[in-house]
């Protein structure tokens, strides 16, 4: 039982009886939860819009409070006001389900992450697992989301976001397999108190794997293939409208900030930092605005990939990284740790030094196997016009 | 290769980042706009018009409407019509200036402005009272005299009738001999730079034309 709950349970108790107060605390947890999930969003969207502004050299919104800060509000409101249109077509029961289900696995995603010492909302022993799972719902609300649109568009960008979430599936649970072999235990606390040394130098190719798959799952620009805008209107959600969109919206920014939690939690060490028994939450913020300034700059600097340079990137490059990590972890876990199967800070300090130039080795090398399937290939100067591909020699046909 | 070209990219873009912002927020600053634009809002001297409607004949679009009715005075006296309707339908206007171009007594210019934009048509064409009450600050498009003396209109204070024509021309001079329009003379050139500069401040202390120097 976390220390919030526990002192908001003893507040209660005093004057009510103890199933309500588990009740009230239970409640007002939850209250925190969605509403922490939800603002995380805003002041995601807020970052974002500033930011890519910035990266494109414009100012970004500036006019709605200060430096614009108001302005996802501003946009929230409106789309509240706006007309509800559900199509005459459409499977209904199953579009009015689909915001739910994918503002859902986000909220109950932040459940299980430590903000502070002892302050997460429920500190599972699974927690890792249960990221896991609670993310993969979002798999389904996608394909729920183009399926009952009936419409072309939100059907093929729901068709590509499965195959992408399912691809990058992969090399994110094989990579967070590294982080749990050194922790020892599934829980999100127990890997953040394990972290003596951030995972990010202890294993830095599973950080980079999770990043990129995350980026993947987030559909993120350079992975954004399921609502390409130039390609399919705006991809699974395009029949959506009013509190739906607004709702649909608030899942995917909500979604870039718990994901930058949950990649804080076992990457960067959570809340731990100078004095984190009373500043806990503030490193843990800051932490995750920098996770959230690192997908900003990625967004804002690759082009969207193609489809087939999606699927070559999961399964040429990350899957095959993520393996190489999981070897390399196994193999160092199984040679360092002592009789009682505990790794001390030295030899977290010596797995990083290893894997550091593994993973610049790695990352190397398999990215100059699969260059040739990513990059366009590039006229040179001086080279020469390419060569014709020889047309079809068709028989002349006979004159009669 | 290696990829390291992706990192290469999030550089560039890091380097933006720390960029200042190109944009210019527009109603609070503006651009600086340059003299000769081609805006709204004509600026057209009554004085100065005869109601020839050189500029109703150029203009390549026919949406300049005028119409004139004979005045009283004599022709000997500096005669002209009197303009009863002076339309133009701006919504159609493409700001090509050559009405500006024909008019033969300067008495039609470019504007600076840009921002008229209203919620009718019939609320787009201007009028002879529009015209006359506009602001008089001309556009140096086409308008050498007024280029040459480093006029602004955005920044420059509006200018009367006298001011902005080009009487020192001298086919205008003979043309309009009987005219009784209050004019400065001619500055002589056969005196040299020097002279032509002499008359130039001789011009502007007499207070007639402030534009009045040859162009």
């Amino acid at each position: 039982m976390s220390g919030l709950y526990q002192f908001i349970y003893e507040t209660a108790v005093i004057i009510l009886p103890s199933w309500t107060s588990h009740l009230v605390a239970g409640l007002s947890i939850m209250i925190i939860l969605v509403n922490a999930v939800l603002m995380g969003a805003a002041v995601f969207v807020w970052m974002e819009r500033r930011l890519i502004g910035r990266f494109h050299n414009r100012i970004g919104p500036n006019r709605w409070g200060p430096f614009g800060m108001f302005q996802p509000f501003a946009d929230m409101l409106k789309l509240v006001f706006k007309e509800d249109i559900i199509p005459a077509n459409a499977d209904k029961p199953v579009f009015i389900l689909v915001p739910i289900a994918m503002l859902m696995p986000v909220i109950l995603m932040m459940a299980v992450v430590p903000f502070a010492q002892n302050t997460a909302l429920a500190n599972l022993n699974v927690g890792v697992l249960y990221v896991l799972a609670v993310t993969s719902v979002t798999t389904l609300a996608i394909f729920m989301a183009g399926w009952s649109s009936n419409n072309r568009f939100a059907m093929f960008g729901a068709a590509r976001g499965v195959a992408v979430l399912i691809s990058y599936e992969v090399p994110v649970v094989i990579s967070l397999l590294g982080v749990v072999l050194v922790t020892g235990s599934m829980s999100l606390a127990d890997v953040v108190s394990a972290q003596t040394v951030p995972f990010l130098l202890v294993q830095p190719l599973a950080f980079f794997v999770f990043l990129a798959g995350t980026s993947a799952e987030l559909n993120r620009t350079p992975f954004d293939v399921a609502e390409a805008e130039s390609e399919l209107v705006a991809g699974y959600h395009t029949e959506f409208s009013g509190v739906k969109f607004a709702l649909i919206q608030a899942a995917e920014f909500g979604g870039v900030a718990a994901s930058a939690a949950v990649i804080v939690t076992l990457f960067l060490s959570g809340w731990a930092g100078p004095a984190s028994a009373y500043l806990g939450w503030l490193w843990f913020l800051l932490k995750v605005g920098v996770i959230a300034f690192v997908f900003i700059w990625i967004r804002a600097t690759y082009p969207r990939l193609r489809v087939d340079q999606i699927m070559a990137l999961a399964w040429k490059f990350l899957l095959p990284l993520s393996l190489i990590n999981l070897l390399a972890i196994v193999l160092e876990v199984f040679f360092l740790r002592d009789a009682s199967g505990v790794l001390t800070t030295a030899d977290l300090w010596i797995m990083a030094g290893i894997n550091i130039v593994l993973a610049v080795s790695a990352i190397a090398l398999f990215g100059s196997l699969i260059s040739e399937k990513v990059s366009p290939n590039i006229w040179q100067p001086g080279a020469g016009l390419p060569e014709p591909t020889p047309a079809v020699a068709f028989p002349a046909r006979e004159v009669r | 290769m290696f990829g390291l070209s992706m990192a290469a990219g999030l550089l560039v873009t890091l380097k933006n980042l720390t960029k200042k912002p190109f944009t210019v927020q527009y109603p609070e600053e503006r651009v600086k706009q340059h003299p000769r634009f081609r805006g709204e809002e004509f600026v057209w001297y009554e004085e100065r018009c005869t109601g020839c409607a050189s500029c109703a004949k150029y203009c390549p679009l026919g949406i300049i409407k005028i119409e004139t009715s004979p005045s009283e005075t004599l022709p000997q006296q500096g005669d002209k019509y009197r303009l009863e309707v002076f339309d133009i339908q701006i919504f159609r206007c493409m700001f090509c200036g050559l009405c500006v171009e024909a008019c033969p007594y300067d008495a039609l210019f470019m504007g600076s402005g840009f921002e008229q934009g209203q919620y009718s048509r019939k609320e787009m064409v201007i009028g002879i009272d529009d015209l006359r009450h506009a602001d008089k600050k001309p556009s140096t498009y086409l308008r050498p005299q007024l280029e040459s003396a480093n006029y602004d209109p955005r920044s420059g204070k509006p200018l009367d009738w006298k001011d902005v024509g080009r009487e020192s021309w001298d086919w205008h001079l003979k043309e309009k001999a009987g005219m009784r329009l209050a004019r400065p003379t001619p500055p002589d050139y056969a005196g040299g730079p020097q002279a032509q500069e002499e008359s130039n401040t001789s011009e502007r202390t007499g207070g007639e034309t402030k534009f009045g120097g040859p162009a």
